[in-house]
């Protein structure tokens, strides 16, 4: 499931590379221009300029602690971003259009959806997504909680959820039955494993703090 | 599934805003949180040529209370900012209560208050409470600056009284007059995660025991939220008996002008706006109650 990265590497298979770099542009006049114009902003802001809706927009992301520059179309959500420019495949597709969860991300440690999320307006927040909780190779708190509990069937809805919790506690370590019910409202889970999935949460909380 | 194209602008201002507007013609959207805007563009009911995002826009998140002017929410103050800000929680715990009940978790980190408003659905969560409140929506527009009460500024589904051009900057909300208190309730297919099926807000004062004045407002039940002028008569000048009570909300039933959608009949709307409408008075007739000096 995991793979060791190299700190600083562009863990994702088609992030940076030169490879991908190139092909997503197409012609290295752009990636040039491009280049010059990334130096030029700084990162948390995105002007006031047009972004024209036919040409790619070079944007910055912090992605689980790392940084990325690519090229995007302004109609491209973060989801597709993360799935298809970057290889972040952790993040699930599901609706896409803001009912079910599956894309759950954290921006600036809240959870959001991806698929209604413009990639260009994810600038400037720092994006956790299921692959930022790993510790190395081993499983974040929550995952581990998730395994534990049996909190999934087919795990579509998996990361999503497990989302959705590390939302949840890094804002209430200590959430109650409510709250964890609440946290999870934006999580539609097909498989119906609602029981399991809240009992794996309250078990995070625990191995959060160390219990 | 691909949104249309558009030119993406984020002006740093509130006139580069509305210049934008004006030069991009009626067609250019307006995005504050985009959670209703993208969706419809996703089922490809708008295909907006430019989206103009007012987040760029500094401080126009800010959510600010001042004892004497009261309550204000900027236009990109997210829905859940003011589900738990401690002045509005505090002050204005009914309007705390309708964000926290608007959608859910993700939807409120995106979504905004007055994103909520603006798309001007009949069965949204936030209206109803502030039009009880008298809230006044303030307004930014090639003419300047003007204030509209929130209850002239919905015209019909998806209709605002905004004129070209124009943007809403934020929306005030005055101080509860003392001895006042608020209720809002509703109903939904989902619990309370999705658009109301009907919803009913009040905000009454009390002299005494004797209730003198009331602003009720009944949503999901007509093109835009609805005045309950006839149940406000049954209940003027009264003192809230169960009996007062119910004739009030058997006269809401009657003044309310419900459809039969994929979220309820019409039938189950009107007997719900009754059992709604008698719930949120005696509620805030409670919270007035102890909200007396003894
Ligand atoms: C899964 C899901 C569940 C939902 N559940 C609920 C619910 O339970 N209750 C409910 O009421 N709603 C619900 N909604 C609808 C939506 O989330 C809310 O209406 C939200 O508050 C809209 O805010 P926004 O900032 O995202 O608006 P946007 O989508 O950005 O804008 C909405 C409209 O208002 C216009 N607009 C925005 N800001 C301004 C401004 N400052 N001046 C002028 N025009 C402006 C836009 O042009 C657009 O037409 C739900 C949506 C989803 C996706
Ligand atoms: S894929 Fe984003 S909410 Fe369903
Ligand atoms: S485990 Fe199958 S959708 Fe949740």
């Amino acid at each position: 499931m995991t793979q060791k990265h190299e700190p600083g590497e562009c863990r994702c298979s088609r992030g940076l590379t030169r490879r991908g770099f190139l092909s997503t542009v197409g012609a290295g006049v752009a990636v040039a221009s491009a280049a010059g114009k990334l130096a030029a902003q700084p990162a948390a802001s995105q002007g006031a300029d047009v972004l024209p809706s036919a040409e790619m927009t070079p944007i910055t992301l912090n992605i689980n602690g790392r940084t990325h520059r690519l090229l995007v179309e302004p109609r491209w959500s973060l989801l597709f971003v993360l799935r298809e420019r970057l290889g972040l495949t952790g993040t699930k597709v599901g609706c896409e259009r803001g009912e079910c969860g599956a894309c759950t991300v954290l921006m600036d440690d809240l959870p959001r959806y991806a698929c209604m999320t413009l990639a260009v307006e994810a600038q400037g927040s720092e994006i956790t997504t299921l692959e930022g909780l790993m510790r190395g190779e081993e499983l974040g708190g929550v995952q581990q909680a998730f395994v534990e509990e049996d909190a999934f069937q087919c795990g579509y809805c998996t990361p999503g959820q497990i989302m959705a919790v590390e939302g949840l506690l890094r804002a209430h370590p200590e959430p109650s039955q409510e709250e964890i019910q609440m946290g999870l409202s934006g999580n539609l889970c097909r498989c119906g494993a609602y029981v399991h999935i809240f009992k794996a949460a309250g078990r995070a909380a625990q191995l959060k703090r160390g219990q | 599934m691909r949104l249309s194209k558009f030119d993406f602008h984020a002006p740093k201002t509130i006139s580069e805003a509305i210049e934008l507007l004006q030069s991009k013609g009626p067609d250019a959207r307006l995005m504050a949180g985009g959670t209703d805007l993208l969706m419809k563009m996703k089922h490809g009911a708008v295909k907006p040529p430019c989206l103009i995002s007012l987040k760029s826009v500094p401080g126009l998140n800010a959510i600010r209370f001042d004892e004497s002017a009261g309550l204000t929410i900027g236009a990109t103050a997210l829905l859940s900012e003011v589900a738990e800000h401690p002045d509005i929680l505090r002050h204005y715990p009914t309007v705390a209560q309708a964000a926290r009940a608007t959608a859910n978790v993700q939807v409120r980190n995106m979504g905004t208050v007055v994103g909520n408003l603006c798309n001007a659905s009949p069965a949204a969560d936030n209206p109803p409470i502030h039009m009880a409140m008298r809230a006044v929506v303030l307004i930014e527009g090639p003419g300047g600056k003007r204030e509209l009460p929130l209850d002239e500024f919905f015209r019909g589904p998806g209709v605002t009284a905004l004129l070209p051009a124009e943007i809403v900057t934020g929306l005030r909300v005055p101080r509860m007059p003392v001895n006042a208190g608020t209720a809002y309730h509703s109903l939904s297919a989902r619990g309370k995660l999705d658009c109301n099926a009907v919803g009913a807000a009040v905000m009454l004062t009390l002299k005494g025991k004797i209730c003198e004045d009331v602003r009720l407002f009944i949503s999901a039940c007509g093109p835009t939220p609805l005045r309950g002028r006839k149940a406000e008569e049954m209940v003027r000048g009264k003192e809230l008996t169960e009996e007062i009570a119910a004739k009030a909300g058997a006269e809401a039933a009657e003044e309310s002008l419900p459809i039969t959608d994929l979220r309820a009949s019409a039938d189950y709307r009107t007997e719900m706006v009754a059992v709604l409408t008698r719930r949120v008075l005696k509620e805030a007739c409670q919270m007035a109650l102890t909200s007396q000096p003894a």
